[in-house]
Order: C-alpha cells, then structure tokens, then sequence
C-alpha cells in the first residue's frame, strides 16, 4: 500500500500542538462555537475513563474503580506549518470534573459558554479553571430571547473578578466566534506580560 | 525508548485472554455478523499503562518513513493508525477517525512509537510561558479563518 517513492516525505516537521477548551453546561453551545471556527467538521471521540468511587473509605486499600465513557467533540485551526490549534468541547457536568482535570493540563486557556437560560450550568467550570489558575474568557451566548441580560450582570452573577472578559455572541458566527478565541489569546498574553 | 518495551508482542500478561492471532475471538464466540465485538482493552493486548510512552489527547504523530513493516507484528488497527498517520493528526484524531478510545490508541501508539514504526510530537505545553511570538501567530492564524 505504501509506495515509498511517492509519497510526500512524510518524516517532514510535525507540528505541534496548542489546545483550547470551550466549557459549558449541557446545550450551551460548545459544539456550535467549535463547529464555527473549526477547518473540519468537529470530531468526536470517546474517552474511558476511570475515576475512584466516592464514598469508599481507604481502610481497606482496595481500589474501588467504575469507568465511564465521555464523548469529546473537537475541531482544529492549523495555525501554521509548525502549530495546529485544536478546540475541545469539554463535558459540562460537574462529574466529569476528573476529565477536566487531564484536560486543562497544558491548555492555553479555556472559553466558558454561559448559557443565560440557566447560568447556574457553567458555574463547576468557573470555578474549575479559577481554581486551576487556566485563563479564560466568559462568552455569553446570546439564543435569540435572550439578549436582555447584559455582560456585567452575567459578570455579576457568577461573581468573576473584573479582569476576567465577559464577551455576548452568537456561538454559530464564524466572526463571532473568533473575536472570542482572539479575546482569550490577548488574556493570556496580558498573563504572560504581567 | 524504554528498554522494557522490547518484550514479545504476544506476551503473556494478558493470559486469561483467548485471542486469536488477527485480533478477534474467531468461533468460539460465533457473531460474526454483529461487527467488531471485541473489546478494545483486548486489542491493546491488556497492557497497562505503564510500558506506555506519555502520549497526550493532542500528541501529533507521523508515520515513519522507509521503515519495513512488518505488518504480521502488528494488530490490524495498528496498521490502520499508520495508514491513516502518513499525514500529522493528533491522537485524538486518531481516535476519532479509527473509532478507538483515546486510551486505546495510546496504547497502540506507544507500541509503534517504541518499534521506530511512528514518531510523535509532544505537545506545545502551555505551562511553560508560552512566548509572545507563539501566541501572536495563534492571534494572526485565528484572524485568518
């Protein structure tokens, strides 16, 4: 199957690769936000994970495991011929907290989409990367009906501290989306810097 | 790569497993109309992670070029990750094309990175600062779209 001769050369530089999530709760618009950007149709794979049972007590030393499998929807940006940006919709309930965890590890930082109808679904992943000291951005996903919640009251109810950008779109622009990614990169710039 | 790796690809420490040599359950189980009934953990050959390279979900990883394959060496879905990987694509890619979970293609790519068969390419670890520079061409590739 391989003929040697034509192939292009195919041990040319590899490049590497720079990850950003896109957070949320269920329906928020991950997918739709990753889809809009994306040179490819988001991918999806599925992850089996194992996570420690709760509840179990460490008397015995006996491992209690369960696994369960999460599905990952990504895209990709080839940003040049040594970078390629990939974009994960990270799972938004809270007990996927332990796949965030593998995640977030090495992002450049992450973009939470709150959903206005029910913002309360982005709080575990505020909290998250606050926690975990990963930049990010709030994009308020403006569904049609929904536009009368403005950014600061949406800043005001997940109490984010004011240097954290609170940005409206429409999760399905293409140029929408973008001004968002720029806007996480231009944080995470200004970290670097301070 | 580790020397731990060079162990026979058929060990044992998977015994329980009554697999036969191209990957599946043969008769003994007799669906075979129902499709890919075998587990994936069967086709990473039970091994855990620990003889495993570090690969990450954005590892991107090339196929080696003008190695001989071997390809009775190797698990079917091994050949296919070759096949697939003449161009860079990450692991989760991978993933995604072949339909594997991600633990499972690490699994099976740390094999073949360890038999010189693939090469792979850590990812760019935002831990470490990321310079100016790099966040500029992300800037300049995102106004691009």
């Amino acid at each position: 199957m391989a003929s040697t001769d034509s192939d292009p050369d195919t041990e040319a530089p590899v490049p590497s690769a720079l990850k950003i999530l896109v957070a949320g709760g269920f329906g928020a618009g991950k997918t739709t936000l990753v889809g809009a950007v994306s040179e490819i149709a988001p991918l999806s794979t599925e992850e089996v994970m194992t996570e420690a049972s709760y509840g179990i007590d460490d008397l015995s030393g006996v491992e209690a495991k369960t696994t369960t499998t999460v599905a990952l929807d990504f895209g990709r940006i080839t940003i040049n011929e040594s970078l390629v940006l990939y974009l994960f919709g990270t799972p938004g309930q809270e007990r996927f907290w332990f796949m965030w965890e593998e995640l977030s590890e090495g992002a450049l930082g992450a973009v939470v989409i709150a959903d206005t109808r029910r913002l309360e679904t982005c709080f575990a992943a505020v909290d998250f990367f606050e926690r975990r000291g990963v930049p990010f951005v709030v994009a308020v996903n403006c569904f049609e009906g929904a536009h009368e919640y403005a950014s600061d009251e949406v800043r005001e109810a997940l109490s984010l501290s004011p240097e954290i950008p609170v940005i409206l779109c429409d999760a399905r622009e293409r140029e929408s989306a973008k001004q968002v990614l720029s806007t996480l990169v231009n944080r995470v710039a200004e970290r670097v810097t301070a | 790569m580790q020397a731990h790796d060079e162990i026979e690809p058929d060990d044992l420490r998977n015994g329980g497993s009554r697999r036969d040599v191209v990957g599946g359950y043969g008769d003994e189980i007799g669906h075979d109309e129902a499709g890919p009934l075998v587990r994936p953990y069967v086709i990473a050959q039970g091994r855990e992670h620990a003889d495993t390279v570090r690969l990450d979900m954005i590892s991107v990883v090339i196929a080696a070029k003008r190695v001989e394959v071997d390809e009775m060496e190797l698990e079917p879905e091994q050949l296919r990750i070759l096949e697939l990987c003449r161009r860079p694509q990450s692991v989760a890619e991978v993933s995604a094309h072949l339909d594997i979970p991600v633990a499972v293609v690490k699994v099976l790519l740390s094999d073949l990175l360890n038999r010189g068969l693939a090469l792979a390419r850590a990812p760019y670890q935002a831990k470490s600062p990321v310079s100016r520079d790099v966040l500029q061409a992300v800037l300049d590739g995102i106004h691009r779209l």
